[in-house]
């Protein structure tokens, strides 16, 4: 699994977006992915697997008082990006996903083919 | 890069942005001003702080004022890593954090509220009456 950098051109990766942290762990079954979302609720989060792709958007939705002015901000846009290409061996149509308190948790199985398999020594 | 910014800021806040951005040499602990990041906006009856603190739970976030600081802190857990398993990436921040905020003059302590919803950690501090523009009718 390895990062993308978003290609420039189609008007949707062209809107300005944060880039989420995201912790990657791999064992023998799965790739699970944690991104840091917060501020997404989960009618505002948007997984999809495009060919090789897996897309993660989200919207910060935030209600901010009315007439507030910002003093201080270091989290300035209003949405997260991050793209990333899946190996052959990783099963997309069967991702699972779960966001709690702003943390995406998304397993992505591997293909059955791609299972460990233990093969047996047997003393010649 | 253009976009409209979800948080109103004043021309001299952006200045300030562009200036940080510009300014070339990298902090030690690393590219964020510290963790959790911080949005900070007022309005005539209040202060209010947003802490961008995803995978934790109400209780395990403190958030205290005294002496016209607010201190936000607690602990975020390490990602439970299943036995055999290889960490990949590995940007998402773990263990203690702290961040203060000063708060202006004329913040009411004892009236505030804290929320933590979608990973964002909101406190709102009203301001004394006295501060609030009043309207002064003329006879």
């Amino acid at each position: 699994m390895s990062d993308q950098v978003s290609k420039q051109g189609s008007p949707r990766q062209e809107v300005a977006a944060m880039r989420p942290a995201v912790h990657v762990v791999e064992d023998a079954t799965a790739i699970t992915l944690y991104a840091d979302l917060p501020g997404v609720p989960k009618d505002k989060l948007d997984i999809h697997v495009e060919g090789d792709n897996l897309t993660l958007e989200g919207r910060v939705e935030i209600n901010l008082p009315e007439g507030m002015e910002a003093i201080h901000a270091e989290v300035e846009l209003p949405r997260y990006r991050r793209v990333f290409t899946l190996s052959r061996e990783l099963d997309g149509n069967n991702v699972s996903a779960k966001l709690q308190n702003g943390v995406l948790k998304l397993r992505i199985p591997k293909a059955e083919h791609a299972q460990p398999r233990r093969i047996e020594v047997r003393a010649a | 890069m253009l976009y409209r910014g979800f948080f109103p800021r004043d021309l001299f806040a952006e200045l300030e942005r562009l200036q940080h951005e510009f300014d070339g040499s990298p902090n030690i602990r690393g590219t964020t001003r510290g963790y959790p990041a911080m949005n900070v906006g007022t309005t005539p009856k209040s202060v209010e702080v947003y802490a961008f603190v995803p995978g934790m739970t109400p209780e395990e976030i403190e958030v205290q004022i005294e002496k016209g600081v607010l201190t936000i802190s607690g602990e975020r857990k390490d990602t439970p890593l299943p036995e055999r398993a290889t960490v990949h990436i590995d940007e998402c921040f773990s263990g203690r954090f702290r961040r203060v905020v000063s708060l202006p003059d004329d913040i009411d302590p004892n009236s505030s509220t804290a929320s933590y919803r979608d990973g964002v950690l909101h406190v709102s501090v009203a301001r004394k009456e006295a501060a609030q523009p009043r309207r002064i009718s003329i006879h």
